[in-house]
């Protein structure tokens, strides 16, 4: 996994609430056996027509709106558990997704990819968002060392919460598994000691 | 590279002197290694893998240039993307195919055990695990599919996981968790007439609901699931996570030793005796306490059915239909209109198009079993379409055994190969947009069952019961 520490970019606004994870990856595309290649359908079916003729309203195909940031309404990421939405986002080219809720499963699948979310209080969404939409290029800047969130054009921030354990795996770029091999001998050990 | 975790040697909470449950009995007896301010590294004792959540995590084995950490462990079958009919034929979707044969090829390279298309064992994974012996009491058992729930029937912790912790269990034997609440639901009294453990199931999260669970593990109890067979239970556990919850339990007793002993990998001789003294000390202790507590009334319980489109929306069969009220709920008004069905009408009479026996809720021999015994010498309602998928190789040799395959097909029915075929819709198996479908699955999302597919869940004898007439039906007015 990559190392996250600090983000400074331009965001995507999506500003909708309940995103679930059948809209941010369609069941139709599960079939496929390899993580990579699931941002080509991310919102495939927002994105594009049934031709597959880009949709020009939708914000991925609008050239202004750029970053490797996606702001999104509350409950981000519900309904199904599948982790290829946490890949889709990620394998687009997005590092952060910024909401004032995730949905539990989606918000550990995200860190389980190196995709940091982070939580902020509706208001400061609602910051967010009229930040963007006065000036498609305005940065937001992430820094996950000291947890905050900052509007860099008006200096506005806000504190954001992640357990230290997942911030640790995200500075060095390890995920769960990593952790888990690094324990490798330990649960060797365990498992021999298991007695029936 | 070796990570460099030394900072994250977290301690493992000192054990404290209250009385503790089944469940955290063995999780307790499974964690490894605590991480301060995160989860615990929980070790795995069974793990079952299919075609859909694994080709991605063998990918990351193979990234990582690492092995199965314990091939003894995990155990593989085809069962959600493949075809119902002529499985000896090269499955015709080609990523399906693809999909199920990446399976194969993984598992060859791994050294892991394939019960793939074509072997005697091949079935739904939550239904090969327990008739195989494979699940057993007092274990953790994983899979990358959410009804890993069932499993826990058995009295062990059973819950489904994602394709990233596929990947770990795969390297490590382990998953990385945080410990959930625990929930009891009792259930006490006698069942009456054509209700069965579906329907207990059914009206428990019709009662409190699809999120009502959400963060608990929940240990079932009382009389009346006591009184369940092995299979019964199975079906109860299943859908413990249609609540919302991680998974659900059952202690063990001797109705699940009964059911155990003699399967194909079931312990024998010394190691039986050994086994059965450890599953005997599996309960919760008098004084334990779990965080939150629901007691039913097994005579309260009519046969059930659903009407809208998450599981939680059940009515007993003689019910009608929640009224939209003057504010009304968006989510009630907005699964009538996809069910096209008036709020305050009943379902009795309703008629309906299509009947789906099968998934790892109920294809079971005794599922099976049931309907036959209902349907024998009758004939199904010429306009129904009535499948009937059971759970695995074995339960489909068993029906034919026993002669039900017959009896089935005499009265209309079509017994097909097992696989989860329409419970998800993966497959060619789907309901038609607009279609009413009374279903023995779990789920009754929109368009679950394919897309604007209207799915009715119920249990094998209200399902038959439909088939028969045409139409939803009182089971209860067909048996005496
Ligand atoms: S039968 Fe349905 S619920 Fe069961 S494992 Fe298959 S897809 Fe999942």
């Amino acid at each position: 996994m990559e190392k996250f520490e600090k983000i400074i970019s331009s965001a995507v606004p999506l500003p909708l609430q309940d995103v679930d994870t059948d809209q941010i990856i369609p069941a139709r595309f599960l079939k496929a056996t390899t993580r990579e290649g699931f941002g080509d359908n991310l919102f495939r079916d927002w994105r594009f027509d049934a031709n597959g003729t880009a949709n020009p309203d939708f914000i991925l195909n609008q050239t202004n709106s750029t970053g490797k940031v996606l702001v999104a309404g509350k409950n981000f990421g519900c309904g199904s558990s599948r982790e290829h939405a946490a890949w889709a986002i990620y394998d687009y080219g997005f590092k952060v997704v910024v909401s004032s809720f995730f949905a539990d499963i989606f918000k550990n699948n995200a860190l389980n990819n190196g995709l940091l979310p982070v939580q902020v209080s509706d208001p400061f969404l609602a910051k967010i968002f009229s930040a963007i939409e006065n000036d498609p290029s305005t940065n937001l800047e992430v820094d996950l060392s000291n947890e905050k969130i900052t509007l860099l054009a008006t200096g506005e921030s806000e504190h954001f919460e992640i357990n230290s354990y997942k911030k640790y795996c995200l500075q060095q770029g390890y995920d769960d598994i990593d952790f888990l091999i690094s324990k490798r001998a330990e649960i060797q050990e365990f498992e021999r000691s298991l007695s029936i | 590279m070796i990570p460099n975790f030394k900072n994250w040697q977290g301690n493992t909470s000192t054990p404290d002197q209250m009385g503790k449950t089944l469940f955290d009995k063995i999780w307790n007896m499974h964690v490894v290694h605590s991480i301060e301010d995160g989860p615990q590294v929980l070790y795995i004792d069974r793990h079952f893998i299919h075609e859909v959540t694994s080709p991605q995590a063998f990918g990351g084995l193979k990234k990582r240039g690492i092995g199965v950490f314990n091939t003894s462990k995990t155990i593989a079958t085809a069962d959600h993307n493949v075809p119902t009919k002529d499985q000896h034929l090269p499955i015709k979707d080609a990523l399906s195919r693809h999909q199920v044969d990446t399976l194969i090829k993984n598992c060859n390279e791994f050294g892991v055990e394939l019960y793939g298309l074509g072997h005697p064992y091949q079935g739904i994974v939550h239904v090969i695990g327990p008739e195989l012996g494979i699940t057993q009491p007092g274990m953790t058992i994983v899979c990358g599919d959410s009804h890993t729930s069932t499993h826990g029937a058995f009295g062990n912790i059973a819950f489904g996981i994602g394709t990233s912790e596929v990947e770990q269990v795969l390297a490590t034997q382990c998953v990385l968790q945080r410990k959930p609440k625990t929930m009891k639901i009792q259930v006490d009294g006698l069942l009456r007439k054509g209700v069965v453990s579906k329907d207990i199931i059914l009206y428990v999260i019709s009662q409190i609901s699809t999120s009502g669970g959400t963060g608990y593990f929940v240990e079932f109890c009382g009389s009346a699931i006591e009184s369940l067979s092995m299979e019964a239970r199975m079906t109860i556990c299943n859908m413990s996570i249609e609540m919302g919850a991680r998974g659900g339990m059952i202690a063990p007793d001797e109705i699940t030793f009964e059911y155990i002993k003699g399967r194909e990998f079931a312990p024998q001789g010394v190691d039986w005796d050994k086994k059965m003294s450890f599953w005997k000390t599996l309960k919760t202790d008098e004084d334990a306490q779990f965080d939150r507590e629901y007691y039913f009334n097994a005579a309260d319980i009519e046969p059930m059915i659903t009407y809208g489109t998450n599981p939680g929306m059940g009515i007993g069969i003689s019910e009608s239909v929640p009224a939209v009220q003057n504010t009304p709920d968006p989510s009630l008004t907005k699964a009538l209109e996809y069910m096209d069905l008036k709020g305050g009408s009943q379902l009795l009479g309703k008629k309906i198009d299509y009947v789906f026996i099968g998934s790892c809720t109920n294809s079971r021999i005794e599922d099976l079993r049931m309907v036959a015994d209902l349907v024998k010498g009758k004939q199904k309602a010429d306009h129904v379409n009535a499948m009937i998928i059971p759970g695995s190789k074995q339960v489909e040799k068993q029906a034919m055994q026993e002669g039900l395959d017959q009896v089935l097909s005499e009265a209309g029915f079509e017994l097909r190969q097992p696989g989860c075929s329409a419970c998800l819709g993966m497959n060619e198996d789907k309901v038609p947009k607009g279609m009413y479908c009374v279903s023995t699955s779990n789920r009754n999302f929109e368009g679950r069952q394919g897309p604007g597919a209207r799915t009715m869940l119920a249990s094998p004898l209200t399902a038959a019961a439909a088939a028969l007439t045409g139409c939803i039906t009182d089971v209860r007015e067909m048996i005496n």
